[in-house]
């Protein structure tokens, strides 16, 4: 403790609440047992086959192919969540009608939902058999066992995302600004383009970050639905778990390290989101 | 509220802080079709398939072992991993939010990083380094310890899943709170035990209960993670979730759906809770924009 002791003092500020050192080292050693060793295995292991090796099996046929289909439908995924999730969020705060707050807890229900009781009850929906997938079936739709089953299940997982960033921020939008424009003759249109969607816009771009984030390592409510064909329908973390059955660590190992170096470029977007909207707009 | 009207506006006057009838009716409608087909049709399809040839059919889904067992082994998984986590949460809030020190920021954006990491890869990580090929793997074969295709690995790959819930919901909330009830405690000679049994706790006790209900109703759910250390062995490393992707495989939907059910109603359960605890001891939790 003698030697550890001068080094505390210069990392922390001094106080009189006691357990900083149990519970700061406790949390370290924690997070760096569970979360950070075995990162740090990953990346060790994906880098063991050198860079040509990465290369081979990142620019694999089937391997780009799941990562265009990851990539590309969370995007778009993302995108409807996003402007369905605006939609909700600002019925649910501005509007009020019979059964709203149940509404409003049901929003979250892709949180609480296990995945792959969700993917087995899109599945059922939108197979050819299906509620849904029997009505599209007759115009020679169909939704299951194609990639826009995949799209269903990743919409679904990103909606409270896109939900619960916008909510607190419209919750919050100061009437005096709506009256004012409305005082100097803006229509209502006018108003909510030019005068309430501005300041909502680094929210918006969040909960498509995070929503974004979200699909693309989504396993569990996306395999049921998704058919998974190579090279059409089969998403990057199943092709990670077939590496796997097929004992190909390092082809697993490094498919898993693009998908993490993806989601890290997602937060740190995120976070540069915030840092501006903090800047233009005060708030997060 | 005063610059809203209380009641309908007069015949003639439309208030200029909301839409027009026509528009906020057609929004509600957009609003609650896509829900209802996105959301509650999903829920709703689960119970109907779980009921499809009646009550006995959906009993007799759990009359079997190997559902027992699933079922079994999640209650464990959850009951191991939730208070490692509760434990980790407590820690590492007092260490963020009662003392100041460098790197804090950092500490916590690492926290988060679960939440950023596909589930798949969870599991993945702990497959290469405890698995047959994986670093420590061929020395815990040779001491006779299995933590892959095991209740271990199972449990650790939980953790990882469900790692942030608690110290997420109690950081924000203590730095809220601040330490001058704890320095007042102090000051009057409490020792820092019984600060925190009796001053500490009691003000984050809703903001814990929360955590908990998130962090549990994930750990039970989680499939992904655990479906890659697993192994799926039938009646062993089999957890509810997993249960049911075998069932739905073998085209046994009944069953399947019935298990699934089962998760379904926790997922309403916490839905209830978290909703209630919200509206009633809203206050008294953190302040988070998401989750």
């Amino acid at each position: 403790m003698s030697s550890a002791a001068p080094v505390l003092s210069r990392l922390k500020r001094p106080s009189v609440i006691p357990g900083f050192g149990i519970t700061f080292g406790f949390s370290l050693f924690y997070l760096g047992l569970i979360v950070l060793l075995p990162l740090a295995a990953l990346i060790v292991r994906a880098s063991r086959i050198g860079w040509d090796g990465f290369l081979a099996v990142a620019t694999d046929s089937r391997v780009l192919a799941a990562l265009k289909v990851s990539f590309g439908i969370s995007l778009l995924a993302a995108l409807v969540a996003s402007v369905f999730g605006l939609l909700v969020a600002w019925v649910l705060t501005r509007y009020d009608f019979p059964g709203r707050r149940i509404i409003d807890a049901v929003v979250d229900l892709p949180f609480a939902l296990p995945t792959a009781v969700a993917g087995i009850a899109l599945a059922a929906l939108y197979a050819p058999n299906g509620w849904i997938g029997g009505l599209v079936e007759p115009f020679g739709l169909k939704i299951a066992y194609t990639p826009a089953g995949i799209f269903i299940a990743l919409v679904f997982i990103g909606l409270p995302f896109a939900v619960r960033t916008v909510e607190p921020l419209i919750a919050e939008i100061d009437r005096e600004q709506e009256e004012a424009s409305a005082t100097l003759g803006a229509s209502r249109s006018r108003t909510l383009w030019k005068v309430l969607l501005p300041p909502l816009i680094p929210a918006i771009l969040t909960g498509f970050a995070l929503a974004f984030a979200r699909a693309v390592g989504e396993y569990g409510s996306v395999i049921f639905i998704a058919g998974n064909l190579p090279y059409v329908s089969e998403i990057a973390p199943l092709l990670i778990v077939i590496k796997l059955s097929e004992f190909d660590y390092a082809g697993a190992a490094v498919i898993a390290t693009i998908m993490l170096a993806i989601s890290f470029l997602a937060l740190l977007v995120i976070n540069l989101i915030q840092a501006w909207s903090r800047r233009r707009f005060g708030h997060v | 509220m005063s610059d809203r009207p209380l009641s309908p506006s007069p015949e003639g006057w439309e208030s200029v802080t909301t839409e027009r009838p026509v528009v906020r009716w057609t929004a509600i409608t957009v609003a609650l079709v896509f829900l209802a087909l996105f959301l509650l049709l999903p829920l709703v399809i689960v119970f109907v398939e779980a009921f499809r040839r009646g009550a006995q059919a959906y009993l007799e889904a759990f009359q079997e072992p190997d559902a027992q067992a699933a079922i079994w082994l999640t209650l464990t998984v959850a009951a191991i991993s939730v208070p490692l986590n509760v434990l980790f949460g407590l820690t590492a809030s007092w260490a963020i939010a009662k003392f100041d020190f460098k790197g804090k920021s950092l500490l916590i954006t690492l926290i988060d990083l679960p939440f950023s990491v596909s589930p798949v890869v969870a599991g993945l990580i702990y497959v290469l380094l405890f698995g047959a090929q994986g670093f420590f793997g061929p020395f815990l074969s040779a001491a006779g310890f299995k933590v892959i295709f095991a209740l271990p690995g199972i449990v650790l790959a939980t953790v990882f899943v469900t790692f942030p819930f608690v110290a997420r919901e109690l950081i924000p909330l203590m730095q809220e709170q601040g330490t001058s009830e704890e320095e007042a405690a102090l000051t009057l000679g409490a020792s820092g035990w019984r600060t925190f049994w009796t001053v500490t706790l009691p003000n984050i006790r809703w903001g814990l209960l929360y955590g908990v209900l998130l962090c549990n109703a994930r750990a039970m759910g989680e499939f992904g993670a655990v479906s890659v250390v697993s192994g799926h062995i039938r009646g062993l490393t089999n957890t509810m979730p997993l249960h049911v992707e075998i069932l739905y495989n073998e085209y046994n939907f009944v069953a399947a759906f019935a298990v699934a059910s089962l998760l379904a109603g926790l997922a309403i359960f916490t839905l209830g809770v978290k909703s209630f605890l919200e509206w009633r001891y809203g206050d008294s939790l953190s302040k988070r924009v998401s989750h």
